[in-house]
């Protein structure tokens, strides 16, 4: 983990604590660090403190410990119009009175631009998000979709080197936050600015980042690319909380190096990859992704610990197949097959018998 | 499927919208049922008032229907300032007034006219004593012509008859004292006016006429027991000396003698003498002018006197100014109303603000605390602002001891315009509060905050986009503080003094002191018409769409 001593580090967060109430606290101990044109996406459940960490970086709340610095300079006590950070807000906050080109005109103005200029960014801002035609136009006049690229536009038009983002697409349709979000990484890439990009959705969040945050209980759980996050993740939180993900309970019972077998409380014996557990007779879940449990025997390794699954439900969801079995006393183990020709579909009621590479199944705190 | 050019029908082929209708018939009249208490009291309680107080201050009968005769008569006479009226137009004066005294309805008129030229309501009242008197010589003599005057019944039997072809119902006499008693006269039932004695006396006949329906519709008396009035006799000795007696009957003898007697006193008659007699003022041509100028039953003579004009018979003019009133106080009402509502406007914003803002705990016990006043009475808050304000009340004290005040010189903060500023502006600020704050509430914080984001200072981001969003509440308002200030009575009353009182005081005092109906009307009107055209200068200028009362 980066450091304060980073020198590269563009946004850096340090032992920062806040609390509202003086009892609890919300952000616990936070460290992190940014280069600058990073794409950093904060992702958590509800109440994780992903938020009130944005608002600090913002301004709009301060930190109650810790130092906060932009591009090496302490902001805590900088208000926020003198930051010149860009935001996005989740309910846009566009101004209502104000035409869609005085909303963009807004921040050149205070910064007493003249009108010429302000004109030229306008356009510019307008057109970058597909919208030139509509600077006319009132905010309640506009689609959310289109709200919230004016949004988005504003926020840009000052050029600020840092733009957050608070759940901007939260309130629009699938297929327009699909739009969106590839529009938003495009803008953030052409334009080489550092985004903090704060988010519930996880699909969002590894579609679109560089690297994720995942939040829970006031401190950063991981930080990684997605790839990593997805694939390796470092707790069972972060799996559970990343993608769908089976989990068994059971004890270590043997480590070898970068290999551990675990007894399944139904007394089942796996082969797992240890990554948080240390000892023998400890407590542990084990973590497997769906999608690389294996049931063809013939591609596991031979000596490979099998598990007994009845099937219980098969769903056909065009592009894959999922299916629920019954494995060492849970019921709802799921397996995902792609739709390829060869790809067997299995009954329900079939008995079957799964395995998977030791690697992909982790070993993780209980 | 329908045909795409035909109108769209239901299932059972009636037209779609006959259908809809028919389905939504049921819930339409529930929901007028629901509504219709309310509906009937706004119309009875609020409507129908305002229409009654649009015409009153236009309606000016009283004129007309006291002095009928002479209104008729006073046509063709035109006001100069110097010459009377006609002989005729005193003649009809005196039987209009007589007929009007019975009925007790010419000192109401006097009131009225009064309210123009002053001295007319004594002049009326003296008149209608006096009238008894006007003629004395002339009865004197026909009493002593024939002793059969003084028989009720001699009268009785000479204008009445039971004999239904010999007589006629005496419609235009009935029209005429019905409208001056203000009252539905008639002849006694199977009594008529004969026939023959109103071809011989029509004068005479027509006052006995009026005599007898009077004494039997509001004395409830035979007449052929009461002793006719004055203006009956007098009636009678003008037909005697207008020519020859051409009456036929048993009264002729009667008659004949007084004819005779009647002809000396009354060579020397005048109406016009005998009521410059009575008041010089009736020989001043403007008594008349006036009575011309209110004898159209519609006038705009309080509305003028509204403005601080007067109507006099040589048109509208300006009243002198030591009694020019009522345009000094409606502006008077206008600019303390202005300023009432801005006051309201500066000390509510600030608290509206700050409870839009509060959590919800705090911004509880300000809105209850907003709200104590209205658990008070009106009565109450005011009076303690007497406390508050007098010269020797609490602030003034407070002044004097802190020594911002010199004891001599306490500062006069009630009785004035300022104690009504500051008492209406307290009693009236909650009613700017509770829109500001309801349409404040409405405002998410995320636009300040954004702003804050885009480079605006603290001041920026209130003055160019919190305080546009909080116009509409601010417009809400202003219009109720406004529209409640301009027509306010208690307060200005209390606190006002002479120089702090307001439109309505006046209004109040012409209802219920001075009894001038008529102006109070005009004056309401005129009230009316203004607040009208502010809520539409209002609603072009800021569109009354834009006031919000709740988010």
């Amino acid at each position: 983990m980066a450091t304060a001593t980073d020198e590269r580090a563009f946004v850096e967060f340090e032992r920062v604590q806040k609390s509202y109430d003086g009892e609890t606290l919300v952000v616990k101990d936070l460290n992190l660090s940014m280069p600058k044109g990073e794409f950093l996406t904060m992702l958590g459940p509800s109440g994780s403190g992903k938020t009130t960490c944005l608002m600090m970086l913002a301004g709009f709340e301060t930190a109650t410990h810790g130092d906060i610095r932009l591009d090496g300079n302490p902001i805590n006590n900088i208000p926020p119009h003198k930051r010149g950070i860009g935001m996005v807000f989740q309910n846009y906050a566009l101004f209502p009175h104000m035409t869609v080109a005085e909303n963009l005109s807004f921040p050149l103005e205070v910064r007493k631009m003249g009108k010429s200029d302000r004109e030229a960014k306008v356009k510019r801002a307008l057109d970058m998000v597909q919208m030139g035609a509509f600077g006319g136009r009132r905010p309640a006049q506009l689609s959310g979709g289109q709200q919230q690229r004016i949004a988005l536009a504003r926020a840009l038009v000052f050029e600020p080197e840092l733009v957050l983002m608070d759940e901007p697409l939260g309130a629009l349709d699938k297929q327009l936050r699909e739009t969106l979000q590839f529009e938003i990484t495009r803008l953030a890439h052409d334009l080489g600015i550092t985004v903090v990009y704060v988010t519930h959705d996880q699909t969002e969040a590894l579609t679109m980042s560089d690297r994720v945050a995942v939040f829970e209980a006031g401190r950063i759980q991981q930080l990684a690319p997605p790839d990593e996050l997805y694939e390796a993740p470092i707790n069972s939180f972060v799996a559970q909380f990343i993608g769908e993900n089976n989990t068994l309970e059971g004890v270590v019972t043997a480590i070898e190096g970068e290999a551990c077998t675990v007894k399944l409380d139904s007394g089942d014996i796996i082969d797992a990859k240890p990554v948080n557990v240390s000892s023998v007779g400890e407590r542990t879940k084990v973590s497997i992704r769906p999608e690389r449990v294996e049931f063809n025997r013939e591609r596991l390794h031979a000596d490979a610990h099998t598990l007994k699954a009845e099937v219980l439900e098969f769903i056909y969801m065009g592009d894959i197949f999922r299916t629920r079995l019954r494995v060492a006393g849970t019921d709802d183990f799921i397996v995902k097959t792609r739709n390829a020709p060869d790809q067997r579909r299995l009954t329900p009621g079939e008995q079957i018998e799964i395995g998977w590479l030791p690697e992909d199944c982790r070993a993780l705190d209980a | 499927m329908t045909d795409a050019t035909g109108p769209i029908v239901a299932a059972d082929g009636r037209p779609l919208k006959v259908s809809l209708n028919r389905a939504l018939r049921r819930e339409k009249l529930r929901a007028f049922l629901l509504i219709l208490p309310l509906l009937a009291f706004v119309v009875i309680s609020f409507i129908a008032p305002i229409f009654d107080m649009l015409f009153r201050s236009v309606q000016d009968d009283i004129t007309s229907r006291t002095l009928p005769q002479t209104v008729v008569a006073l046509n063709d006479w035109d006001y100069t300032g110097e010459a009377l009226p006609s002989e005729q137009t005193y003649e009809a004066l005196y039987y209009d007034m007589f007929m009007a005294a019975e009925a007790k309805k010419h000192t109401a008129l006097g009131s009225r006219l009064n309210y123009e030229t002053t001295g007319i309501s004594s002049l009326f009242r003296q008149t209608g004593r006096a009238l008894d008197d006007v003629g004395e010589d002339v009865i004197e003599a026909m009493e002593d012509a024939s002793a059969a005057f003084d028989d009720s019944a001699f009268w009785a039997g000479l204008f009445l008859t039971e004999d239904r072809s010999a007589g006629n119902n005496a419609a235009s006499t009935r029209a005429w004292a019905s409208t001056v008693s203000n009252q539905a006269l008639r002849l006694p039932a199977d009594v008529y006016l004969s026939n023959a004695a109103e071809a011989a006396l029509p004068n005479a006949a027509r006052q006995y006429a009026a005599f007898a329906m009077f004494t039997h519709t509001v004395d409830e008396d035979v007449p052929a027991e009461e002793d006719p009035w004055e203006a009956v006799w007098m009636a009678l000795a003008q037909d005697l000396t207008a020519g020859a007696l051409t009456y036929d009957g048993p009264e002729t003898a009667d008659l004949l003698a007084a004819q005779t007697a009647v002809a000396g006193p009354m060579a020397g008659f005048a109406f016009t003498d005998a009521f410059l007699e009575q008041d010089e003022d009736w020989g001043d041509a403007s008594v008349w002018g006036t009575i011309q100028t209110f004898s159209s039953p519609y006038t705009a003579g309080y509305f003028l006197t509204a403005i601080d004009l007067e109507l006099t018979p040589d048109g509208a003019q300006a009243v002198e100014d030591d009694v020019a009133i009522y345009v000094t106080l409606f502006w008077r009402t206008m600019w303390m109303s202005m300023t009432i509502t801005f006051s309201c406007i500066l000390l509510g914003y600030p608290i509206a603000w700050l409870m839009a803002n509060l959590p919800d705990r705090s911004a509880n016990l300000i809105m209850i605390l907003v709200l104590l006043p209205f658990w008070t009475s009106l009565l109450v808050r005011t009076s303690a602002w007497k406390v508050l304000l007098q010269q020797q009340g609490v602030i003034n004290d407070v002044l004097v001891w802190v020594g911002l005040v010199g004891d001599g010189s306490r500062l006069a903060l009630i009785n004035n315009a300022t104690g009504t500023i500051i008492a209406m502006t307290h009693i009236l600020l909650p009613f700017m509060i509770l829109p500001l704050y309801s349409v404040m509430k409405g405002i998410p914080p995320s636009y300040l905050r954004a702003a804050k984001s885009l480079g605006a200072t603290n001041w920026t981001a209130f003055w160019r986009v919190y305080f546009p969003q909080s116009v509409p509440g601010i417009g809400a308002g202003s219009i109720l503080v406004f529209i409640l200030s301009i027509g306010y009575y208690i307060t200005p009353e209390i606190v006002g003094g002479t120089k702090g009182v307001f439109i309505s005081n006046r209004i109040a005092y012409h209802i219920s002191s001075s009894l001038n109906w008529g102006l109070a009307a005009a004056l309401g009107t005129i009230l009316l018409v203004v607040v009208l055209a502010l809520y539409w200068a209002y609603d072009r200028i800021v569109g009354i769409d834009n006031v919000k009362l709740g988010g």
